[in-house]
């Protein structure tokens, strides 16, 4: 009897291995994967490239995820993905990298443009900021630390300038960084945020804190801050004209990397990216298209510097 | 037939053998593995183990000088766990009490599969609990500048290391003998004689190990505590600061830090030291467990 009902239950393992792999076919094959990670900036972006691509190229499946412009980089050099979204140019020793670890060039693409926004509680009355105000406020050693510092009172008595930052792996982070404070230190103390979403939503919930995050995180429960370059300039808020026309201080091109001359399947898709459908999607997602028209120039300044 | 018979009988008695050794094999292999990681860092002459101690600089991407200092988030990880102990070590002692010696056995059943059940949410639910309510509740009903902070995550801890701390503690109440119970109330004992000078005592060991390994459970905790308590570099002075823990540092920052760098290998070092720790903690817990069971 029990010689008998051994090969059964195997039997039955088996049936059930086979329909837990016919299962992962259910919804049709796609004949090939892409893979693309990075800047946490760029995500929702990627995601909507990823979903309107896959809906038109039933043969393609584009998997996408976040967790930093640094993070995407480093899986680049592994070769784990095919596409880095980085919100920030490569550094040379990632460049000097990626040849030593796979003899291949890294080529950039520029797919978008995005204003760094800065965001205050809705209730802080302020709507202003200058750029030296806001590296005295992040940077080490810096000397605004309280909302009375800058000539504003904020509701419930808070005066303390609560600092929302980003990991270190954010692109955002490190053009910050290198844009608002020269390159500086950031004072230990803030909070680290994962996400961009994050820094926003941490904003929303607290009164008296101070954050920066692409402008296409923006939402009702946060207020957006004009940006003067220098103090007696105008100040400017993160708008798609003024990020166009060179006045919003703290713009920077979305870049995305591949490795050496991208593959057929890749290149299709970073082709398409920039075409008219692809650019639709970076203005829909709240960013800047590389080309809005042909009357108007594309910001090249804030890509290169 | 029959030596077949011997034979399978072998060689499942070798399959136990291998699965009761694997865990202490996993335990060994991983501890190895994080410090081989972390071992070039005594040739490295951009590492200090003395900063790397008591430096609460931590710069590990700057552009202008780097530094290793874990000293804030070695302070963050002690004060969130601790601060989570001193909510739920009363919590979960009273709870394990009344369920041990007070409550009628019908409700005891289902009050202790609650308990258990507090265990089985996973970590980032609690986190995103700690993210989306009760941080907002601390914004609004103290002075606190920020909700995630050290109170907002040693609350969420608390309640995760609650379900150990009271099924452990419980197991150690019952464990003590009938008799002591029937002597003190044949002295004429009440119920609350009775439990505190009775069976606190007799039990004592057991209490301790069920706490500590609620410790350990607290110290070892990421996901939660990386959502909650605002992960921010900084000694704390009150119970409304931010702080960052050793693990939701090696959490966010692993990711990013490309293989054999410093900050990889300083990532794997801070590794060590909480294998160390967690590792110090469960054995007294341990050897407390088997002092109580030797007589």
């Amino acid at each position: 009897m029990e010689q008998v009902a051994i090969p059964r239950r195997k039997c039955f393992v088996l049936l059930l291995l086979v329909g837990l792999t016919a299962c992962g076919h259910r919804n049709g094959p796609r004949a090939q994967t892409l893979r693309v990670r990075g800047s946490d900036t760029m995500l929702i972006l990627a995601q909507a490239w990823a979903e309107a691509y896959g809906q038109m190229n039933r043969r393609v499946a584009v998997e996408v995820s976040g967790g930093g412009s640094g993070q995407g980089i480093a899986a680049l050099l592994e070769g784990a993905i095919d596409i880095a979204n980085c919100s920030r140019n490569l550094k040379p020793e990632e460049a000097a990298a990626a040849q030593a670890h796979t003899g291949k060039v890294p080529q950039e693409v520029i797919v978008g443009y995005d204003a760094l926004a800065v965001f205050v509680h809705r209730d802080n009355p302020l709507e202003e900021i200058s750029i030296a105000q806001l590296a005295e406020i992040y940077r080490v050693g810096g000397r605004l630390s309280r909302w009375s510092d800058l000539g504003v009172r904020i509701p419930a008595g808070r005066n303390r300038i609560v600092v929302v930052n980003r990991q270190s792996s954010s692109g955002t982070y490190e053009f910050f960084r290198e844009h608002v404070l020269a390159n500086r230190d950031f004072a230990l103390g803030s909070l680290d945020m994962n996400g961009s979403k994050e820094v926003v939503d941490l904003i929303a919930s607290t009164p008296g804190a101070i954050g920066y995050s692409g402008m296409a995180f923006a939402t009702p429960v946060v207020k957006m801050l004009r940006v003067r370059r220098k103090s007696g300039d105008p100040a400017f808020a993160p708008t798609l004209a003024n990020v166009l026309a060179h006045h919003y201080p703290i713009s920077r091109s979305l870049l995305i990397y591949t490795l050496g001359e991208p593959r057929a399947m890749v290149g299709e898709y970073i082709h398409w990216l920039q075409s008219p459908t692809g650019q639709q999607i970076v203005a829909d997602s709240g960013y800047v298209p590389v080309c809005s028209g042909k009357d108007l120039a594309p910001p090249c300044g804030a890509g290169t510097n | 037939m029959r030596r077949w018979h011997q034979l399978s009988e072998v060689a499942i008695e070798a399959l136990i053998r291998l699965c009761g050794f694997s865990a202490t094999i996993f335990v060994l292999g991983i501890f190895v593995f994080v410090c081989r990681e972390a071992w070039p860092l005594w040739h490295n002459d951009a590492f200090h183990l003395s900063e790397f101690l008591f430096s609460i600089q931590w710069y590990p991407t700057s552009a202008v000088s780097k530094h290793y200092g874990v000293l804030a988030m070695i302070a963050g990880t002690f004060s969130v766990t601790l601060l989570a102990m001193t909510m739920a070590v009363p919590l979960g002692l009273g709870a394990a009490i009344y369920l041990g010696e007070f409550c009628p056995s019908r409700p005891r059943e289902i009050l202790k599969v609650l308990v258990e059940m507090l265990a089985a949410i996973p970590s980032v639910v609690w986190g995103f609990a700690g993210l989306t309510i009760t941080s907002r509740l601390i914004v609004r009903y103290t002075s606190a500048d920020v909700g995630v902070n050290l109170l907002n995550g040693a609350l969420l801890l608390a309640l995760m290391s609650l379900p150990i701390i009271v099924s452990l503690a419980e197991d150690a109440l019952r464990a003590v003998p009938d008799e002591y119970r029937e002597a003190a109330l044949a002295l004429g004992a009440t119920r609350w004689q009775l439990t505190w000078r009775v069976l606190l005592p007799a039990a004592r060991h057991g209490l301790v190990a069920a706490v500590l390994l609620g410790f350990g459970r607290a110290i070892g905790e990421t996901m939660a505590v990386l959502m909650a308590t605002g992960h921010a570099i900084h000694l704390p002075t009150s119970v409304f600061d931010p702080v960052r823990t050793l693990t939701a540092n090696i959490a966010a920052e692993l990711g990013e830090a490309p293989a054999r760098t410093t900050h990889y290998q300083v990532l794997f070092l801070t590794g060590v030291l909480l294998f160390l720790v967690t590792f110090a903690v469960n054995l007294t817990a341990g050897l407390i467990i088997r002092r109580e069971r030797r007589p």
